[in-house]
């Protein structure tokens, strides 16, 4: 089952995590790292919030507050979902494998990124290869000095 | 009235590029090609330093530049003394505000509207960081626009300066600087006009309006990026202090720091000059002036008579410029993000540009987030706007672009 072949289910996947973002807060969460991400070339301003437990490497949860474009906010949702509970190095490849995709710079591993494969096509239209990203730039910026 | 199939012809970009429809004619221009070949003809040539008055080359480069100085000053109805060459409008606005600033003391107060670009707002801000002055906004009416009675009572006794668009780069709306100028003089208040959005789409008399300096970018007037003009009345451009010092705007100088600057305009133009800029500039307004600019106008104004008229048509467009007097529309399209919209467009090779458009203390007023602006030109045809229309009718399939 690949969700790549269908364009009405990418529609959809999309659309539902635009208009029913998850982990999307509309205030400052307490107890969270905190970067904001927001892009001189368009309107997407975000801030992405990280809980991460020291002792066992591991994200505890990924929230995110802001507004932008289907693309951005759509990306960001699903990489929310596709980060909480994984360890530092399990989100790096995951996010490696993700730009892999989104700027089609290298291979990448589909099953992996689950959700995230409705990106697929977004280097096509490269002006939005930037909204595509924006929230993993942000995470990888916060899990770096882990 | 022109002939806009023959308008086409003359741009190499419009001619190479027949399925673009370019609708971001307030971002930069397409040139037409006697801007290429003035620019072509001078590296060819005659290219030289217009410093270097050793040889005749840099007679006739120099005799290219002071000449196209010359057509700016036609074309504006100033005298050459009177035109400064740059780098563009920005320059020119961050230029005014650092020079004017040493007349200011704490206290004195600018006057901006929150309709003003980025350019003409965030110069005044390190102005008012560096001298404690205050800056104050006039307030636009229902609509957008700026009123006369607004700016009346906008000044008070401490306005030493208004700095207004003569054309707003969201809205389009004309502001009637003429009557702002008459005023402002009233109280010894200078006028500064951002001509970006104006000069390109309309006839400029400085000396009609009356305004103290004018500033506008070459790019947005089909010619190329780089230069920039700013017009200062003579009798206070000639009492500013060059901000930028070097070579080509000294008479002389010693060890001891004495200097003596040449003449206005050129002291204002330090270093070696922007020579294919001015070149290129020169041969657009030559084009333009052939075409007439209140051809253009009209012309233009019929563009967004038409493209208004159908995009009303369609269910869930909403316009916030529907009466803006140029051809400038800014819209949005049922609840579909401004930027996804914009991105839908260019699938259909319409380019428009979406987001604040370097005025975000707008957007409070529009109550958007973001909107899409489609800007016109003199290239663009009523084909062109059934093209943007009816791809902006299929808005409800923004997404599809990602599955191609
Ligand atoms: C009203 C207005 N002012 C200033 C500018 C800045 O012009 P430039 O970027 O050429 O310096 C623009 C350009 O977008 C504009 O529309």
């Amino acid at each position: 089952m690949s969700i790549l072949n269908d364009p009405n289910m990418i529609r959809s996947i999309i659309m539902d995590h635009y208009q029913y973002p998850r982990n999307k807060v509309d205030s400052e969460p307490k107890g969270y790292e905190s970067i904001h991400m927001d892009s001189d070339s368009c309107v997407d301003d975000f801030y992405i919030y990280l809980k991460y437990d020291n002792t066992s490497n591991k994200i505890i949860d990924v929230k995110f507050m802001g507004t932008g474009c289907t693309i951005s906010t759509a990306s960001i949702s699903i990489m929310s979902e596709l980060l909480i509970n994984k360890t530092k190095d399990e989100a790096f490849n995951i996010i490696n494998n993700y730009k892999n995709m989104a700027m089609h710079e290298g291979s990448y591993d589909e099953e992996l990124l689950e959700e995230a494969n409705v990106f697929s096509n977004v280097y096509k239209q490269a002006n939005r290869i930037k909204c595509a990203t924006i929230g993993y730039n942000g995470i990888e910026e916060l899990l770096k000095d882990k | 009235m022109f002939n806009v199939n023959d308008i086409k012809k003359d741009f190499p970009f419009i001619v190479k590029n027949p399925h673009i429809v370019y609708l971001d004619n307030a971002a930069t221009t397409q040139k037409p090609r006697c801007v290429v070949d003035a620019i072509s003809d001078l590296y060819e040539n005659y290219n030289a330093n217009p410093h270097s008055y050793d040889y005749s080359l840099a007679v006739l480069s120099e005799k290219a530049y002071e000449g196209a100085r010359k057509k700016v000053a036609k074309f504006i109805n100033a005298n050459s003394n009177e035109i400064v060459f740059n780098s563009g409008d920005t320059a020119g606005l961050n230029f005014l505000a650092s020079s004017l600033s040493k007349k200011l003391k704490e206290g004195d107060q600018i006057l901006l509207s929150q309709a003003e670009h980025a350019s003409n707002v965030l110069p005044w801000f390190k102005v008012k960081e560096e001298k404690q002055i205050d800056i104050g906004y006039i307030p636009l009416d229902d609509e957008g626009r700026i009123q006369l009675d607004a700016v009346e009572k906008a000044i008070t006794p401490n306005t030493k300066i208004i700095s207004l668009a003569q054309v707003t780069n969201v809205l389009g709306y004309k502001v009637d600087i003429k009557g702002i100028c008459e005023i402002a003089h009233k109280h010894n208040i200078i006028v500064i006009v951002d001509g970006a959005q104006s000069i390109p789409h309309m006839k400029v008399d400085v000396k009609d309006l009356d305004c103290d300096f004018l500033v506008f970018s070459g790019h947005k007037l089909y010619g190329p990026t780089g230069i920039g003009v700013i017009y200062g009345k003579f009798d206070i451009l000639d009492t500013l202090d060059p901000i930028n010092m070097g070579g080509g705007m000294n008479g002389r100088f010693d060890m001891c720091g004495n200097y003596t600057l040449i003449k206005t305009p050129n002291r204002f133009e330090s270093g070696t000059v922007n020579l294919e800029g001015a070149v290129g500039l020169g041969a657009a307004i030559d084009y333009l002036e052939s075409i007439g600019m209140d051809n253009i106008e009209k012309y233009e104004k019929q563009l967004h008579d038409y493209a208004i008229s159908k995009m009303e048509k369609i269910d869930g467009v909403k316009i916030y410029n529907k009466n803006s007097d140029t051809g400038i529309i800014t819209f949005n399209f049922k609840d579909i993000f401004a930027q996804d919209l914009a991105t839908h467009l260019a699938s259909y090779n319409v380019c428009v540009r979406s987001g604040q458009h370097c005025a975000k203390i707008l957007m409070d007023f529009l109550k958007a987030d973001a909107t899409v602006r489609a800007s016109f030109g003199i290239y663009n045809t009523f084909e062109d706007v059934d093209k943007f229309v009816d791809a902006l009718s299929k808005g409800d399939e923004y997404l599809d672009v990602y599955f191609k």
